[in-house]
């Protein structure tokens, strides 16, 4: 895939995207807190048609021991994907780049979460994606960072991410599975919206300067919405609603 | 006094402004932001969130429940309900004259014990110290265990502890709360004890309410009555 014929189909002369979407338009999401009795702290969120479910346990303790740091605490994070959450039967064991999705989903959680205050000890989170269609990796980041918060584990702030990228020359927000594969660019963003801070940012593909600034403008303000709606899946859970 | 109440999730800013970081909260600038889901209290001068999720973190002169899960022949390990482990030393049980070769420690506490302990040193460098050698500390014999949410046992304890006295009144029950979110029952009577955990756990599951105590009090006077 990939090249000029498919950003044809991509986006059409009225500036809908493939799935009817406008440029700036993220897909449906829903985010839900708790769920999981066993696990510390969880959620639920559908993005699109990404269906992602993480629990979160801890502080505790770290096993295997020498993992453990006497000045703070260790954040360890899996993502998973489930073997039925893509189209083909995706092997269960752990791939190259699951591997290196948790690493970076463990990265954009580390400048939020205070392990400061617990040294010693673990958060393990766990991400299962059971169904995958483009842009698990900010989907996961953004439940990850509900469940956290579920868990009670002190944190600076929330991190909310969505995708920015490029088809047909246009810079869109929220890349689905196609933009994906036939786009120009692809870029993941994590952002904590009261510190104002980016946490994760990755690009797949070639962006001018002005381009880049677009996109993470774009992202960022696409963080905000995703914010918002972190906002009401704790309130709804803690405060019934009452929430401001 | 507390006012301007307010729910709070991560990073929400509380207020701006002179104040006094207290729990739960961090100091950004001139902002004040909550680091947990909670309730806000700002007060003259200081501000701190209320818990409503989370761990319990031992603090120094915490009365805790604690369940004996090992020892060596030196100290006993207790599960005190957090992610640190309780250490509870052999001579705190038998005295200055212990003596590791004479005295068995499985005498006194065995596995599964529970103890009410009071946390006599902890810091971030070693796991909590415990300590029973104190008034209504020590085994306890008898009861029924419960756990609660460590974050709703001020909410059971109440304002001056009005909460556990209605129930420990209405129901004959006696109550120990470890501030690690487990609590002991016990009662004479059977009703009484069913009752008083009734009212417990609905404590537990329904804290963020108003009025709660009013909710309570019906609910232990309905069933009295029948």
């Amino acid at each position: 895939m990939g090249g000029r014929e498919a950003t044809m189909v991509l986006m059409d002369e009225n500036g809908k995207r493939c799935d009817g979407r406008t440029v700036d338009e993220p897909r449906r999401i829903m985010i839900k807190a708790g769920g999981l009795k066993n696990a510390d702290g969880s959620s639920y969120i559908e993005f699109g048609d990404n269906k992602i479910l993480v629990g979160v346990f801890g502080p505790r303790d770290v096993h295997p021991k020498h993992m453990s740091n006497t000045d703070t605490g260790i954040l360890r994070v899996r993502y998973h994907m489930e073997p039925f959450s893509v189209g083909e039967r995706k092997n269960p064991a752990p791939s190259r780049r699951e591997i290196e999705i948790s690493k970076v989903i463990k990265e954009a959680l580390e400048p939020a979460v205070m392990l400061e205050k617990f040294p010693r000890t673990a958060v393990d989170v766990f991400i299962e994606v059971l169904q995958a269609d483009g842009g698990t990796r900010c989907a996961a980041l953004t439940a990850a960072s509900v469940a956290l918060a579920d868990a009670g584990i002190p944190m600076r702030d929330m991190v909310a991410a969505i995708a920015a990228g490029k088809v047909a020359d246009t810079v869109i927000l929220d890349v689905n599975n196609e933009e994906d594969q036939a786009g120009q660019a692809d870029m993941p963003i994590g952002y904590m919206p009261n510190l104002e801070k980016i946490t994760l940012l990755q690009l797949d593909g070639v962006l001018t300067p002005e381009e880049y600034k677009k996109c993470i403008q774009v992202g960022v303000d696409g963080c905000k919405l995703v914010y918002e709606l972190q906002k009401k899946a704790l309130n709804d859970k803690y405060f019934g609603n009452k929430g401001d | 006094m507390a006012d301007k109440r307010k729910y709070v999730i991560p990073g929400d800013v509380i207020t701006t402004g002179p104040f006094r970081p207290e729990q739960n909260v961090i100091l950004d600038g001139n902002k004040i932001i909550s680091t947990t889901i909670g309730i806000s209290e700002i007060y003259d001068d200081s501000v701190r969130v209320i818990p409503l999720t989370g761990k319990y973190i031992p603090k120094i002169n915490d009365l805790v429940i604690g369940k004996v899960n090992s020892h060596t022949s030196l100290s006993w390990e207790l599960d005190i309900n957090s992610c640190y482990v309780g250490f509870l030393p052999a001579q705190d049980v038998f005295g200055r004259d212990f003596s590791a070769h004479a005295d068995e420690l499985s005498t006194k506490l065995r596995t599964g014990d529970l103890v009410a302990a009071r946390i006599a040193n902890f810091d971030r460098t070693r796991d909590p110290l415990v300590t029973i050698a104190d008034r209504d500390l020590g085994k306890i014999d008898s009861g029924d265990l419960m756990q609660i949410s460590p974050s709703k046992v001020p909410r059971l304890i109440g304002k001056k502890g009005s909460m556990i006295q209605m129930i420990e009144e209405a129901t004959d029950a006696a109550v120990t709360i470890g501030q690690n979110g487990w609590v002991v029952v016990s009662c004479e009577s059977p009703e009484g004890l069913l009752k008083a955990k009734k009212a417990i756990q609905m404590v537990n599951e329904q804290a963020h309410v108003a009025n709660l105590t009013d909710q309570v009090k019906e609910m232990l006077d309905k069933k009295g009555e029948s």
